[in-house]
Protein backbone atom coordinates (compact mmCIF):
# COMPACT_ATOMS: atom_id res chain seq x y z
CA UNK A 1 0.00 0.00 0.00
CA UNK A 2 2.61 2.27 0.56
CA UNK A 3 3.80 2.95 -2.70
CA UNK A 4 0.03 3.49 -3.80
CA UNK A 5 -0.11 6.25 -0.91
CA UNK A 6 2.91 7.52 -1.97
CA UNK A 7 1.86 7.74 -5.78
CA UNK A 8 -0.65 10.64 -4.82
CA UNK A 9 2.08 13.10 -3.59
CA UNK A 10 5.33 14.96 -4.86
CA UNK A 11 8.54 15.09 -3.10
CA UNK A 12 7.32 17.89 -1.00
CA UNK A 13 4.49 16.38 0.23
CA UNK A 14 1.48 17.91 -1.82
CA UNK A 15 -0.94 16.47 -4.05
CA UNK A 16 0.42 15.43 -7.28
CA UNK A 17 -2.66 12.82 -8.43
CA UNK A 18 -6.01 12.49 -6.43
CA UNK A 19 -6.22 8.92 -6.34
CA UNK A 20 -7.75 7.95 -3.13
CA UNK A 21 -8.88 9.81 0.31
CA UNK A 22 -6.87 6.72 2.20
CA UNK A 23 -3.05 7.45 2.77
CA UNK A 24 -4.15 11.48 2.32
CA UNK A 25 -3.74 13.33 6.32
CA UNK A 26 -6.51 15.95 7.86
CA UNK A 27 -4.44 18.86 6.92
CA UNK A 28 -4.32 18.18 3.03
CA UNK A 29 -7.89 17.28 3.09
CA UNK A 30 -8.20 20.64 5.03
CA UNK A 31 -6.26 22.58 2.20
CA UNK A 32 -8.82 21.00 -0.69
CA UNK A 33 -11.79 22.23 1.47
CA UNK A 34 -10.03 25.60 2.05
CA UNK A 35 -9.23 26.27 -1.56
CA UNK A 36 -13.12 24.94 -2.83
CA UNK A 37 -14.39 27.51 -0.50
CA UNK A 38 -12.83 30.38 -2.64
CA UNK A 39 -13.50 28.54 -5.99
CA UNK A 40 -16.59 28.32 -4.92
CA UNK A 41 -17.45 32.22 -5.07
CA UNK A 42 -16.03 32.04 -8.73
CA UNK A 43 -19.78 30.13 -9.69
CA UNK A 44 -21.34 33.00 -7.51
CA UNK A 45 -20.05 35.46 -9.86
CA UNK A 46 -21.29 37.18 -13.37
CA UNK A 47 -17.98 35.89 -14.88
CA UNK A 48 -17.58 32.30 -13.98
CA UNK A 49 -14.15 32.04 -15.03
CA UNK A 50 -10.65 32.55 -13.98
CA UNK A 51 -7.30 32.21 -15.88
CA UNK A 52 -5.64 29.82 -13.74
CA UNK A 53 -5.05 26.84 -16.37
CA UNK A 54 -5.08 28.94 -19.27
CA UNK A 55 -3.42 26.56 -21.71
CA UNK A 56 -3.75 23.17 -20.11
CA UNK A 57 -5.71 20.58 -21.80
CA UNK A 58 -7.51 17.65 -19.61
CA UNK A 59 -8.94 14.54 -20.45
CA UNK A 60 -11.76 12.99 -19.23
CA UNK A 61 -11.18 9.56 -19.59
CA UNK A 62 -14.81 7.79 -18.80
CA UNK A 63 -14.74 3.68 -19.82
CA UNK A 64 -17.72 4.02 -17.35
CA UNK A 65 -20.67 5.84 -17.84
CA UNK A 66 -21.46 9.40 -15.98
CA UNK A 67 -23.78 12.29 -16.17
CA UNK A 68 -22.87 14.35 -13.20
CA UNK A 69 -19.37 13.64 -12.39
CA UNK A 70 -18.55 14.27 -15.97
CA UNK A 71 -20.71 17.19 -16.59
CA UNK A 72 -18.87 19.13 -13.00
CA UNK A 73 -15.55 18.05 -14.01
CA UNK A 74 -16.09 19.95 -17.72
CA UNK A 75 -17.23 22.70 -15.80
CA UNK A 76 -14.58 22.84 -13.38
CA UNK A 77 -12.22 22.98 -16.19
CA UNK A 78 -13.75 25.06 -17.94
CA UNK A 79 -14.31 27.80 -15.02
CA UNK A 80 -9.95 27.71 -14.75
CA UNK A 81 -10.19 28.20 -18.64
CA UNK A 82 -8.21 25.01 -19.22
CA UNK A 83 -9.46 23.15 -22.05
CA UNK A 84 -11.33 19.95 -21.64
CA UNK A 85 -11.99 16.60 -24.08
CA UNK A 86 -14.50 14.10 -23.16
CA UNK A 87 -13.36 10.97 -24.28
CA UNK A 88 -16.71 8.07 -23.54
CA UNK A 89 -14.04 5.49 -24.21
CA UNK A 90 -16.73 2.81 -23.80
CA UNK A 91 -18.02 3.77 -26.80
CA UNK A 92 -14.63 4.03 -28.68
CA UNK A 93 -11.38 2.35 -29.60
CA UNK A 94 -10.90 0.09 -26.70
CA UNK A 95 -13.94 -1.44 -27.89
CA UNK A 96 -12.21 -1.93 -31.13
CA UNK A 97 -9.52 -4.08 -28.61
CA UNK A 98 -7.35 -1.44 -28.26
CA UNK A 99 -5.40 -2.00 -24.49
CA UNK A 100 -5.57 0.81 -21.53
CA UNK A 101 -2.02 1.43 -21.97
CA UNK A 102 -1.98 2.12 -25.38
CA UNK A 103 -4.95 4.50 -24.94
CA UNK A 104 -2.74 6.33 -22.42
CA UNK A 105 0.18 6.62 -24.75
CA UNK A 106 -1.92 7.89 -27.69
CA UNK A 107 -3.63 10.28 -25.56
CA UNK A 108 -0.01 11.69 -23.69
CA UNK A 109 1.43 11.58 -27.78
CA UNK A 110 -1.69 14.59 -28.17
CA UNK A 111 0.26 16.75 -25.28
CA UNK A 112 -2.45 16.30 -22.22
CA UNK A 113 -1.66 18.01 -19.04
CA UNK A 114 -4.15 15.57 -16.96
CA UNK A 115 -6.32 12.78 -17.27
CA UNK A 116 -9.67 12.68 -15.27
CA UNK A 117 -10.49 8.68 -15.40
CA UNK A 118 -13.12 6.51 -14.39
CA UNK A 119 -13.00 3.28 -14.63
CA UNK A 120 -15.75 0.07 -13.42
CA UNK A 121 -12.00 -1.77 -12.31
CA UNK A 122 -10.71 -0.65 -8.76
CA UNK A 123 -7.18 0.43 -9.66
CA UNK A 124 -7.31 1.66 -12.96
CA UNK A 125 -6.63 5.37 -12.09
CA UNK A 126 -3.38 4.24 -10.11
CA UNK A 127 -2.26 1.88 -12.96
CA UNK A 128 -2.56 5.01 -15.32
CA UNK A 129 -0.68 7.43 -12.80
CA UNK A 130 1.82 4.59 -12.74
CA UNK A 131 2.68 4.83 -16.09
CA UNK A 132 1.90 8.27 -16.78
CA UNK A 133 5.46 10.55 -17.97
CA UNK A 134 5.64 12.92 -15.27
CA UNK A 135 4.22 16.20 -16.10
CA UNK A 136 0.85 14.51 -16.12
CA UNK A 137 -1.25 14.44 -13.24
CA UNK A 138 -4.42 11.80 -12.78
CA UNK A 139 -7.58 12.28 -10.95
CA UNK A 140 -9.44 9.23 -9.68
CA UNK A 141 -13.40 10.10 -11.31
CA UNK A 142 -14.70 6.62 -9.52
CA UNK A 143 -13.00 3.47 -9.61
CA UNK A 144 -14.80 0.04 -9.80
CA UNK A 145 -15.78 -0.54 -5.91
CA UNK A 146 -12.63 0.85 -4.56
CA UNK A 147 -13.37 4.97 -4.17
CA UNK A 148 -14.68 8.18 -5.52
CA UNK A 149 -13.03 10.74 -3.95
CA UNK A 150 -14.06 14.13 -5.68
CA UNK A 151 -17.48 12.84 -4.54
CA UNK A 152 -16.34 11.83 -0.98
CA UNK A 153 -14.56 15.78 -0.88
CA UNK A 154 -17.30 17.28 -1.94
CA UNK A 155 -20.03 15.72 0.81
CA UNK A 156 -17.33 16.81 3.37
CA UNK A 157 -17.47 20.12 1.59
CA UNK A 158 -21.21 20.65 1.89
CA UNK A 159 -20.97 19.00 5.77
CA UNK A 160 -18.54 21.83 6.86
CA UNK A 161 -20.62 24.23 4.93
CA UNK A 162 -23.43 23.37 6.86
CA UNK A 163 -21.86 22.18 10.62
CA UNK A 164 -18.86 24.19 10.24
CA UNK A 165 -16.61 21.10 11.74
CA UNK A 166 -16.71 17.83 12.25
CA UNK A 167 -15.47 17.14 15.58
CA UNK A 168 -18.73 15.46 17.79
CA UNK A 169 -20.43 15.00 14.35
CA UNK A 170 -22.13 11.80 14.27
CA UNK A 171 -22.39 10.73 10.95
CA UNK A 172 -24.59 7.16 9.14
CA UNK A 173 -24.20 6.25 5.85
CA UNK A 174 -27.00 4.12 4.68
CA UNK A 175 -27.84 1.45 1.90
CA UNK A 176 -25.46 -0.48 -0.53
CA UNK A 177 -22.05 0.03 1.44
CA UNK A 178 -20.85 -3.58 -0.36
CA UNK A 179 -20.61 -1.63 -3.79
CA UNK A 180 -20.39 1.56 -2.83
CA UNK A 181 -17.01 3.58 -4.03
CA UNK A 182 -18.45 6.78 -2.63
CA UNK A 183 -18.78 4.94 1.00
CA UNK A 184 -15.60 3.74 1.15
CA UNK A 185 -13.86 7.47 0.25
CA UNK A 186 -16.33 8.99 2.49
CA UNK A 187 -15.51 6.46 5.38
CA UNK A 188 -11.88 7.39 5.38
CA UNK A 189 -12.31 11.23 4.76
CA UNK A 190 -14.88 11.53 7.46
CA UNK A 191 -12.14 9.70 9.82
CA UNK A 192 -9.41 11.58 8.34
CA UNK A 193 -11.17 14.81 9.32
CA UNK A 194 -12.40 13.40 12.88
CA UNK A 195 -15.87 13.04 13.06
CA UNK A 196 -17.67 11.84 16.11
CA UNK A 197 -18.83 8.19 14.58
CA UNK A 198 -19.18 6.98 11.44
CA UNK A 199 -21.71 4.80 11.12
CA UNK A 200 -23.01 2.33 8.44
CA UNK A 201 -26.54 1.10 7.60
CA UNK A 202 -27.45 -1.82 5.92
CA UNK A 203 -28.41 -5.20 5.08
CA UNK A 204 -25.67 -7.78 5.96
CA UNK A 205 -25.86 -8.72 2.04
CA UNK A 206 -25.15 -5.17 1.18
CA UNK A 207 -21.82 -4.96 3.76
CA UNK A 208 -18.15 -5.70 3.13
CA UNK A 209 -17.05 -8.67 5.05
CA UNK A 210 -14.36 -6.73 6.45
CA UNK A 211 -16.23 -3.24 7.01
CA UNK A 212 -15.63 -2.58 11.22
CA UNK A 213 -12.29 -2.29 9.73
CA UNK A 214 -12.51 0.52 8.11
CA UNK A 215 -13.67 2.24 11.64
CA UNK A 216 -17.37 2.10 11.40
CA UNK A 217 -20.35 1.22 13.77
CA UNK A 218 -22.35 -1.43 11.82
CA UNK A 219 -25.88 -1.44 12.29
CA UNK A 220 -28.41 -3.55 10.53
CA UNK A 221 -31.50 -1.59 11.92
CA UNK A 222 -32.34 2.12 10.42
CA UNK A 223 -34.39 2.94 12.80
CA UNK A 224 -31.72 2.45 15.69
CA UNK A 225 -29.05 3.48 13.30
CA UNK A 226 -30.24 6.71 13.01
CA UNK A 227 -30.70 7.86 16.25
CA UNK A 228 -28.87 11.05 17.30
CA UNK A 229 -27.47 11.15 14.04
CA UNK A 230 -26.51 14.54 12.22
CA UNK A 231 -25.92 13.58 9.09
CA UNK A 232 -27.47 11.12 6.96
CA UNK A 233 -25.84 9.89 3.29
CA UNK A 234 -28.11 7.86 1.40
CA UNK A 235 -26.45 5.67 -0.97
CA UNK A 236 -28.16 4.24 -4.70
CA UNK A 237 -29.07 1.00 -4.72
CA UNK A 238 -26.96 0.32 -7.60
CA UNK A 239 -28.64 -1.83 -9.65
CA UNK A 240 -26.33 -2.59 -12.27
CA UNK A 241 -23.63 -4.03 -9.97
CA UNK A 242 -25.97 -6.71 -8.19
CA UNK A 243 -25.69 -10.20 -10.27
CA UNK A 244 -26.79 -12.32 -7.38
CA UNK A 245 -29.49 -12.31 -5.85
CA UNK A 246 -28.94 -9.97 -2.84
CA UNK A 247 -32.27 -8.33 -2.01
CA UNK A 248 -35.84 -9.83 -2.41
CA UNK A 249 -37.59 -6.61 -4.26
CA UNK A 250 -37.48 -2.84 -3.88
CA UNK A 251 -40.21 -1.97 -2.57
CA UNK A 252 -39.16 -4.34 0.43
CA UNK A 253 -36.18 -2.72 0.70
CA UNK A 254 -37.77 0.64 1.26
CA UNK A 255 -39.49 -1.18 3.80
CA UNK A 256 -36.67 -1.77 5.44
CA UNK A 257 -33.85 0.72 4.71
CA UNK A 258 -35.42 3.39 2.77
CA UNK A 259 -35.38 7.08 4.29
CA UNK A 260 -38.85 8.33 4.86
CA UNK A 261 -40.49 11.41 6.68
CA UNK A 262 -41.08 9.23 9.53
CA UNK A 263 -37.60 7.66 9.48
CA UNK A 264 -35.99 11.20 9.26
CA UNK A 265 -37.63 12.16 12.49
CA UNK A 266 -35.57 9.55 14.54
CA UNK A 267 -32.58 11.40 13.56
CA UNK A 268 -31.41 14.34 15.20
CA UNK A 269 -33.93 17.85 14.52
CA UNK A 270 -30.90 19.52 12.80
CA UNK A 271 -29.90 16.39 10.94
CA UNK A 272 -28.79 16.50 6.98
CA UNK A 273 -29.76 14.03 4.60
CA UNK A 274 -27.87 13.51 1.82
CA UNK A 275 -27.26 11.66 -1.41
CA UNK A 276 -24.40 11.34 -3.96
CA UNK A 277 -27.08 11.06 -7.21
CA UNK A 278 -28.61 9.22 -9.03
CA UNK A 279 -31.94 9.06 -7.22
CA UNK A 280 -33.70 6.22 -6.92
CA UNK A 281 -37.07 7.83 -5.53
CA UNK A 282 -39.00 4.99 -3.60
CA UNK A 283 -36.35 2.88 -3.51
CA UNK A 284 -33.79 4.26 -1.30
CA UNK A 285 -35.12 7.79 -0.37
CA UNK A 286 -38.95 9.17 -0.96
CA UNK A 287 -39.71 11.89 -2.55
CA UNK A 288 -40.67 14.59 0.36
CA UNK A 289 -37.46 13.78 2.06
CA UNK A 290 -35.27 14.30 -1.58
CA UNK A 291 -36.59 17.25 -1.83
CA UNK A 292 -37.36 17.88 1.62
CA UNK A 293 -35.87 21.30 3.67
CA UNK A 294 -33.37 19.10 5.27
CA UNK A 295 -32.16 17.81 1.99
CA UNK A 296 -29.27 19.24 0.84
CA UNK A 297 -28.87 17.38 -2.48
CA UNK A 298 -28.53 19.65 -4.55
CA UNK A 299 -26.10 21.84 -2.60
CA UNK A 300 -23.99 18.65 -3.08
CA UNK A 301 -24.19 19.09 -6.76
CA UNK A 302 -23.00 23.26 -6.71
CA UNK A 303 -20.31 22.30 -4.36
CA UNK A 304 -18.90 19.15 -6.81
CA UNK A 305 -17.74 22.18 -9.30
CA UNK A 306 -15.73 23.93 -6.45
CA UNK A 307 -14.43 20.82 -5.27
CA UNK A 308 -12.87 19.60 -8.76
CA UNK A 309 -11.40 22.80 -9.58
CA UNK A 310 -9.96 22.53 -6.23
CA UNK A 311 -8.53 19.43 -7.13
CA UNK A 312 -7.47 20.00 -10.40
CA UNK A 313 -5.64 23.21 -9.64
CA UNK A 314 -3.70 21.96 -6.70
CA UNK A 315 -2.60 19.29 -8.81
CA UNK A 316 -1.65 21.01 -11.33
CA UNK A 317 0.20 23.27 -9.57
CA UNK A 318 2.37 20.38 -7.97
CA UNK A 319 3.12 19.27 -11.24
CA UNK A 320 4.88 21.60 -12.48
CA UNK A 321 6.84 23.50 -9.65
CA UNK A 322 7.08 20.30 -8.02
CA UNK A 323 10.76 18.89 -8.88
CA UNK B 1 11.59 60.21 -0.30
CA UNK B 2 13.67 58.89 2.69
CA UNK B 3 11.70 55.66 4.72
CA UNK B 4 12.50 57.93 8.04
CA UNK B 5 9.83 60.65 6.94
CA UNK B 6 6.47 58.21 6.11
CA UNK B 7 3.48 59.64 7.89
CA UNK B 8 0.16 57.72 6.63
CA UNK B 9 -1.87 60.45 7.05
CA UNK B 10 -0.01 62.93 5.07
CA UNK B 11 0.39 60.23 2.48
CA UNK B 12 -3.22 60.10 2.52
CA UNK B 13 -3.88 63.08 1.98
CA UNK B 14 -1.14 63.41 -1.14
CA UNK B 15 -2.85 60.66 -2.97
CA UNK B 16 -6.72 62.61 -2.88
CA UNK B 17 -5.30 65.45 -3.61
CA UNK B 18 -3.77 63.76 -6.80
CA UNK B 19 -6.61 62.22 -7.64
CA UNK B 20 -9.13 64.99 -7.43
CA UNK B 21 -6.85 66.33 -9.83
CA UNK B 22 -6.65 63.67 -11.88
CA UNK B 23 -10.71 63.21 -11.68
CA UNK B 24 -10.69 66.76 -12.77
CA UNK B 25 -8.19 67.21 -15.51
CA UNK B 26 -9.38 63.39 -17.12
CA UNK B 27 -13.22 64.30 -16.52
CA UNK B 28 -13.78 61.13 -14.53
CA UNK B 29 -17.87 60.91 -14.77
CA UNK B 30 -19.18 58.81 -12.07
CA UNK B 31 -16.51 56.54 -11.10
CA UNK B 32 -16.26 53.60 -9.57
CA UNK B 33 -13.86 52.79 -7.12
CA UNK B 34 -12.31 49.10 -6.70
CA UNK B 35 -9.82 48.71 -4.04
CA UNK B 36 -7.24 45.81 -4.68
CA UNK B 37 -7.55 43.15 -1.62
CA UNK B 38 -6.16 43.69 1.16
CA UNK B 39 -4.20 46.24 1.69
CA UNK B 40 -5.75 48.56 -1.19
CA UNK B 41 -9.05 48.02 0.10
CA UNK B 42 -8.12 49.76 3.15
CA UNK B 43 -6.62 52.73 1.25
CA UNK B 44 -9.84 52.47 -1.27
CA UNK B 45 -12.27 52.90 2.02
CA UNK B 46 -10.95 56.46 2.90
CA UNK B 47 -10.93 57.39 -0.75
CA UNK B 48 -14.16 56.40 -1.30
CA UNK B 49 -15.62 58.28 1.66
CA UNK B 50 -13.20 61.78 1.05
CA UNK B 51 -14.20 61.65 -2.55
CA UNK B 52 -17.18 61.39 -2.04
CA UNK B 53 -18.14 58.55 -4.57
CA UNK B 54 -21.91 57.48 -4.75
CA UNK B 55 -21.45 54.16 -6.40
CA UNK B 56 -20.54 51.65 -3.16
CA UNK B 57 -16.93 50.23 -3.01
CA UNK B 58 -15.71 47.67 -4.94
CA UNK B 59 -13.32 44.37 -4.25
CA UNK B 60 -11.12 42.93 -6.32
CA UNK B 61 -9.16 40.19 -5.15
CA UNK B 62 -6.60 39.03 -8.20
CA UNK B 63 -5.41 35.69 -6.50
CA UNK B 64 -6.48 33.54 -9.26
CA UNK B 65 -5.10 35.87 -12.04
CA UNK B 66 -1.50 35.92 -10.87
CA UNK B 67 1.03 35.34 -12.78
CA UNK B 68 3.12 32.87 -10.61
CA UNK B 69 0.47 30.44 -9.79
CA UNK B 70 2.46 27.37 -10.80
CA UNK B 71 5.50 28.96 -8.86
CA UNK B 72 3.72 29.45 -5.76
CA UNK B 73 0.05 27.71 -5.92
CA UNK B 74 -2.65 29.15 -4.66
CA UNK B 75 -3.83 30.80 -1.30
CA UNK B 76 -6.62 28.73 -0.61
CA UNK B 77 -8.24 31.74 0.99
CA UNK B 78 -9.34 33.83 -1.70
CA UNK B 79 -12.01 36.47 -1.33
CA UNK B 80 -14.48 37.28 -3.58
CA UNK B 81 -14.43 39.99 -6.11
CA UNK B 82 -17.25 42.20 -6.04
CA UNK B 83 -17.52 44.31 -8.97
CA UNK B 84 -20.82 45.40 -10.46
CA UNK B 85 -22.55 43.15 -13.06
CA UNK B 86 -20.93 45.33 -15.89
CA UNK B 87 -17.92 47.77 -16.11
CA UNK B 88 -18.72 48.35 -19.62
CA UNK B 89 -18.17 52.14 -20.61
CA UNK B 90 -17.49 52.63 -16.82
CA UNK B 91 -14.89 55.27 -15.55
CA UNK B 92 -13.09 53.55 -13.08
CA UNK B 93 -10.30 54.03 -10.40
CA UNK B 94 -8.27 51.27 -9.15
CA UNK B 95 -6.60 51.83 -5.43
CA UNK B 96 -3.57 49.88 -4.26
CA UNK B 97 -1.51 50.18 -1.41
CA UNK B 98 2.03 49.71 -2.88
CA UNK B 99 2.79 49.89 -6.60
CA UNK B 100 6.41 47.60 -6.89
CA UNK B 101 6.48 45.46 -10.29
CA UNK B 102 3.43 46.33 -11.71
CA UNK B 103 1.77 42.92 -11.95
CA UNK B 104 -0.71 42.67 -9.48
CA UNK B 105 -1.96 45.55 -11.71
CA UNK B 106 -1.58 43.43 -14.63
CA UNK B 107 -3.68 41.05 -12.96
CA UNK B 108 -5.99 43.54 -11.68
CA UNK B 109 -7.15 45.02 -15.39
CA UNK B 110 -7.28 41.76 -16.77
CA UNK B 111 -9.75 40.70 -13.93
CA UNK B 112 -11.50 44.12 -14.40
CA UNK B 113 -11.54 43.58 -18.67
CA UNK B 114 -13.23 39.96 -18.18
CA UNK B 115 -16.42 41.93 -16.57
CA UNK B 116 -16.65 44.34 -20.07
CA UNK B 117 -14.67 47.41 -21.30
CA UNK B 118 -14.37 50.24 -19.00
CA UNK B 119 -14.01 53.35 -20.65
CA UNK B 120 -11.03 54.62 -18.78
CA UNK B 121 -9.01 53.70 -15.58
CA UNK B 122 -6.94 55.44 -13.42
CA UNK B 123 -4.74 53.48 -10.95
CA UNK B 124 -3.79 55.14 -7.51
CA UNK B 125 -1.45 53.78 -4.94
CA UNK B 126 -0.31 55.00 -1.59
CA UNK B 127 3.70 53.92 -2.01
CA UNK B 128 5.06 53.49 -5.66
CA UNK B 129 8.61 51.82 -4.52
CA UNK B 130 10.90 51.25 -7.18
CA UNK B 131 11.91 47.64 -8.81
CA UNK B 132 8.72 48.27 -12.33
CA UNK B 133 9.08 45.24 -14.39
CA UNK B 134 6.09 45.91 -17.13
CA UNK B 135 5.53 48.99 -18.39
CA UNK B 136 2.71 50.04 -16.36
CA UNK B 137 2.86 53.32 -13.45
CA UNK B 138 0.48 54.53 -11.08
CA UNK B 139 -1.44 57.80 -12.40
CA UNK B 140 -1.78 59.07 -9.06
CA UNK B 141 0.75 58.26 -5.85
CA UNK B 142 0.97 59.05 -2.27
CA UNK B 143 4.88 59.22 -2.24
CA UNK B 144 7.49 57.42 -4.00
CA UNK B 145 10.38 55.64 -2.01
CA UNK B 146 13.47 53.55 -3.60
CA UNK B 147 14.38 50.83 -1.34
CA UNK B 148 17.08 48.54 -1.64
CA UNK B 149 16.54 45.43 -3.55
CA UNK B 150 16.04 42.89 -0.95
CA UNK B 151 13.39 45.36 1.31
CA UNK B 152 9.72 44.74 0.70
CA UNK B 153 7.14 47.14 2.20
CA UNK B 154 4.15 46.60 3.11
CA UNK B 155 1.16 48.28 4.36
CA UNK B 156 -0.34 46.54 7.99
CA UNK B 157 -3.87 47.52 8.99
CA UNK B 158 -6.68 48.08 8.51
CA UNK B 159 -6.75 50.40 11.75
CA UNK B 160 -4.57 52.03 12.85
CA UNK B 161 -2.45 51.97 9.30
CA UNK B 162 1.07 51.69 9.32
CA UNK B 163 4.39 50.69 7.03
CA UNK B 164 6.54 48.28 7.62
CA UNK B 165 9.37 47.73 6.03
CA UNK B 166 10.99 43.80 5.89
CA UNK B 167 14.12 42.77 4.61
CA UNK B 168 13.89 39.44 3.40
CA UNK B 169 16.54 37.43 1.94
CA UNK B 170 15.13 36.56 -1.00
CA UNK B 171 13.41 39.22 -3.62
CA UNK B 172 9.55 39.07 -3.04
Amino acid sequence: MAAIENLQLNAQGKLQHFLSIEGLDQSLLTEILDTAESFAEVSKQSVKKIPLLRGKTIVNLFFENSTRTRATFELAATRLSADILSMNIATSATSKGESLLDTIRNMEAMQVDMFVVRHSLSGAPHFIAQHVADHISVINAGDGQHEHPTQAMLDMFTIRQVKQQFAGLRVAIVGDILHSRVARSQIHALNILGAEEVRVIAPKTLLPTDVESLGVSVFNDLDNGLKNVDVIIMLRLQKERMNSALLPSESEYFKCFGLSDERLKIANSDAIVMHPGPINRGVEISSSVADGPQSVILQQVSNGIAVRMAVMSMAMRNNEGGE
Amino acid sequence: MSIEYIEIPVLLNQLETSLSETIEKRKIQDPLLIGIHSGGVWIAEKMHQWLDIKEPLALLDISFYRDDFSQIGINPKVKQSTLPLSVEGRDIILIDDVFYTGRTIRAALNEIFDYGRPNQIILGVLIERDGRQIPLRPDCVGAEVNLAAGQRIKLTGPEPLDIVIQSMTEEA
